[in-house]
């Protein structure tokens, strides 16, 4: 049983394990600094093939390729690359085909730049608009049952399947104010 | 083989092109963008091998490259048109940091939007998509314009080098439909089954 002080630091430990368990062979991603210390994780394993995309809806391009060829991927983003992705997700969608997305929340909880919040607070709301099933985690505890859930929505039922990660677990960028 | 020919522009004709790339292709994937590149491999012969996309506009290169990481052994022949490409510009720059040796990304390039009206794109206007995918870490990227250069290209896109990229000039014409099966969710499994056997539909 992990500690609530535990899983307030080692909640991107958790959901690198929980990749591996579901036998993730391919990350894509835009980096975000909720996700740098999973990005890391995933880059020092050789079993992994991380790729950095230029825009986010690449991946989810990518994780369709990666899906016809056998392979499972998983696709790292901040909430502004939602917005990116909107067309993409009709791929998933016709083709029937796992997306699970893993989405750090920005303009969300205690935001400081105001070009966060229009797609901060619509990203629920436009991911579901695509037919994505979406689950929110809150609270570091909540982190890894709720990737979990994600991963196996995405890989059992064959969708487009997203976490949002709250800035309340991230904690809000200040720029020093 | 099939004659690759030449229409009376005196550019390439396209749907020869694609059936001289294809011939005896042995164990290779191929994904055709949105429009026109998918009724040129569906032309070619409609195959399980062959993923024909209906949407998903900008997304062909990147999804070669996720199939190709997949399936490192087999070579993975994108095939798409110059406006498709161009949506998913960045994507020659997220190949070229993996350069996948079995990817090749082939641009059948009208110059135009055929699907819309054949509204000009930016390569009528000079733009080089080779020049552009050489500068973004393709190494191998070429202009193709003759029989001989689309015969180089063909055994270039065998020969699991890559990656590879050809903006291939071709004719303009708007040729009659060939359509593959539209249901989106048979073109995947059928696929799969191509590559993973029947294991594929229980992953």
């Amino acid at each position: 049983m992990q500690s609530a002080t535990d899983a307030a630091t080692d909640w991107p430990d958790q959901i690198y394990a929980l990749l591996k368990e579901h036998g993730i062979r391919q990350v894509a991603l835009v980096p975000d600094a909720g996700h740098s210390r999973l990005i890391k994780r995933c880059l020092a394993d050789n079993d992994m093939k991380v790729v950095t995309l230029t825009t986010e809806e690449e991946g989810i391009a990518m994780l369709f390729g990666a899906w016809l060829g056998g392979e499972k991927g998983v696709l790292l983003m901040q909430s502004s690359g939602v917005g990116n992705c909107i067309n993409m997700l009709s791929v998933p969608i016709a083709h029937r085909t796992p997306c699970p997305m893993l989405v750090t929340m920005r303009g969300d909880y205690g935001e400081f730049n105001p070009f966060q919040v229009p797609m901060g607070n619509a990203t629920q709301a436009v991911l579901e608009a695509m037919g994505t099933l979406v689950k929110r985690a809150d609270t570091p505890e909540d982190v890894a049952p709720t990737v979990n859930a994600t991963l196996r929505l995405a890989f059992n039922t064959y969708r487009p399947t997203a976490t949002l990660i709250g800035q309340r677990v991230l904690g809000a960028k200040t720029f020093g104010k | 083989m099939a004659k690759i020919e030449r229409a009376a522009s005196g550019r390439l004709e396209r749907r020869s092109v694609v059936r001289a790339l294809l011939e005896d292709r042995g164990e290779m994937l191929v994904i055709g963008g949105l429009g026109a590149p998918a009724w040129d491999i569906t032309a070619a012969g409609d195959d399980p091998r062959n993923l024909p996309l209906w949407g998903g506009m900008g997304g062909a290169a990147v999804m070669g490259l996720g199939l190709a990481l997949a399936q490192p052994s087999r070579p993975v022949l994108v095939i798409t048109g110059d406006g498709e490409m161009l949506m998913g510009i960045g994507s020659l720059a997220t190949i070229a940091t993996k350069q996948p040796r079995n990817l090749s990304v082939v641009v059948l390039d009208n110059e135009h939007y055929g699907e819309t009206g054949m509204q000009e794109t930016a390569t009528r206007h000079g733009v080089d998509l080779a020049g552009m995918a050489r500068a973004a870490g393709i190494a191998d990227s070429r202009r193709v314009e003759t029989e001989a250069e689309v015969l180089a290209l063909r055994e270039a896109i065998r020969a699991g080098q890559g990656p590879l990229f050809a903006q291939v000039k071709i004719d303009a014409a708007t040729l009659p439909l060939v359509l593959p099966p539209r249901e989106a969710s048979i073109l995947q499994a059928r696929m799969r089954e191509a590559i993973l056997g029947p294991a594929a539909h229980l992953q």
